[in-house]
């Protein structure tokens, strides 16, 4: 599929699965986790420097980036001006202008707060950044999102790190339609079948985090990702067959003995 | 003097600019951004802009995480 390739504001992609860095056990596993899963976009959060011990390793000593896009979120913001702020010392801080906004609503669900989100994206995209907004899985909000400057979307399968899957694939088959900028799931999947699903669907990447980390074996769940992914988006370039109530023969009738 | 450094007191030389602040605290200045006071500073403005007396700031980096 080397010429089925995802292109988000001028950014080439080489994979459509995209993975997050927390969760993990340590850095090796982190590193031999992203490096199974074949994935060349990680997420990263933006945190306050360890001032009073500098002994402690970076993710950055492991995860070269150089070799990957960094994607840094604004997980764990609940405010548009939180989330300007962390985007904004994200850009600053030098590796991309892509920023994957968070402007989380709720503690229990981490849902997303729309209206924040929004108001964030806006001054964001006019501050030169390139927005990846997550959204709820709303085809009026990523309208909304489209129209403001985001190059993409990311509504969720289900809650953040509930491995529910996709939650409402009727709705995500709704944002594919309404809008023609890219739509990446983010958030909620707990399987390889749950990406191979979304990508079937017609989205364009997916990105997960604690699907992999949490799995018991997070090596082998990543490659199975990877392979869910490659699944999924050949199966939706391949176009399925349609649903029917009633059988149809594959072998032919002609020729059966006794006939 | 003292400053707010990431929420908490820190005792820094006097009138240190953010540049000499990080080489101070052995932070390689590459990968952070810095808040002086809430504003960001610019890269280029490390070596000009001093600390002073009871100001904050913030150094952040990046670091595990997913959503």
């Amino acid at each position: 599929m080397n010429e089925d390739k995802l292109v988000i504001a001028g950014i080439e992609f080489k994979s459509r699965l995209w993975v997050g860095t927390g969760k993990y056990k340590d850095f090796t596993e982190t590193k031999r986790a992203i490096e199974a899963s074949g994935s060349d976009v990680v997420t990263v959060a933006v945190r306050r420097v360890n001032i009073t011990d500098r002994s402690k390793e970076n993710l950055l000593d492991y995860i070269d980036p150089k070799k990957y896009k960094i994607l840094p979120n604004t997980a764990g913001c609940y405010t548009a001006k939180d989330a300007i702020r962390t985007a904004m010392l994200a850009a600053e801080a030098g590796i991309s202008k892509l920023v994957k906004l968070e402007v989380i609503g709720d503690e229990k669900t981490l849902f997303p707060d729309n209206e924040a989100t929004l108001e964030a994206a806006k001054v964001l995209v006019k501050e030169g950044l390139i927005v990846l907004p997550y959204t709820s899985d709303d085809p009026i909000m990523a309208k909304k999102l489209a129209d403001i400057g985001c190059p993409a979307v990311m509504p969720l399968a289900a809650p953040i790190g509930s491995g529910l899957g996709i939650r409402n694939p009727f709705n995500i088959r709704i944002i594919l339609e309404t809008v023609k900028i890219p739509v990446v799931v983010d958030a909620g999947v707990g399987t390889a079948s749950d990406v191979a699903l979304a990508m079937e669907l017609g989205c364009d990447a997916v990105l997960l985090n604690t699907a992999i980390a949490g799995a018991k074996d997070p090596i082998a769940m990543a490659e199975a990702m990877k392979y869910g992914v490659l699944a999924g988006r050949l199966a939706y370039k391949a176009g399925r067959i349609p649903k029917k109530l009633y059988a149809t023969a594959s072998s032919p009738l002609d020729g059966l003995i006794g006939s | 003097m003292m400053i707010i450094l990431n929420g908490e007191n820190k005792q820094v030389p006097d009138n240190v600019t953010i540049g000499g602040l990080l080489e101070h605290l052995k932070i390689q200045p590459e990968r952070v951004a810095i808040e002086l006071n809430m504003e960001i500073v610019k890269k280029s403005m490390y070596a000009s802009t001093v600390v002073k007396n009871g100001d904050s700031v913030e150094v952040v980096s990046f670091m595990s995480g997913g959503n």
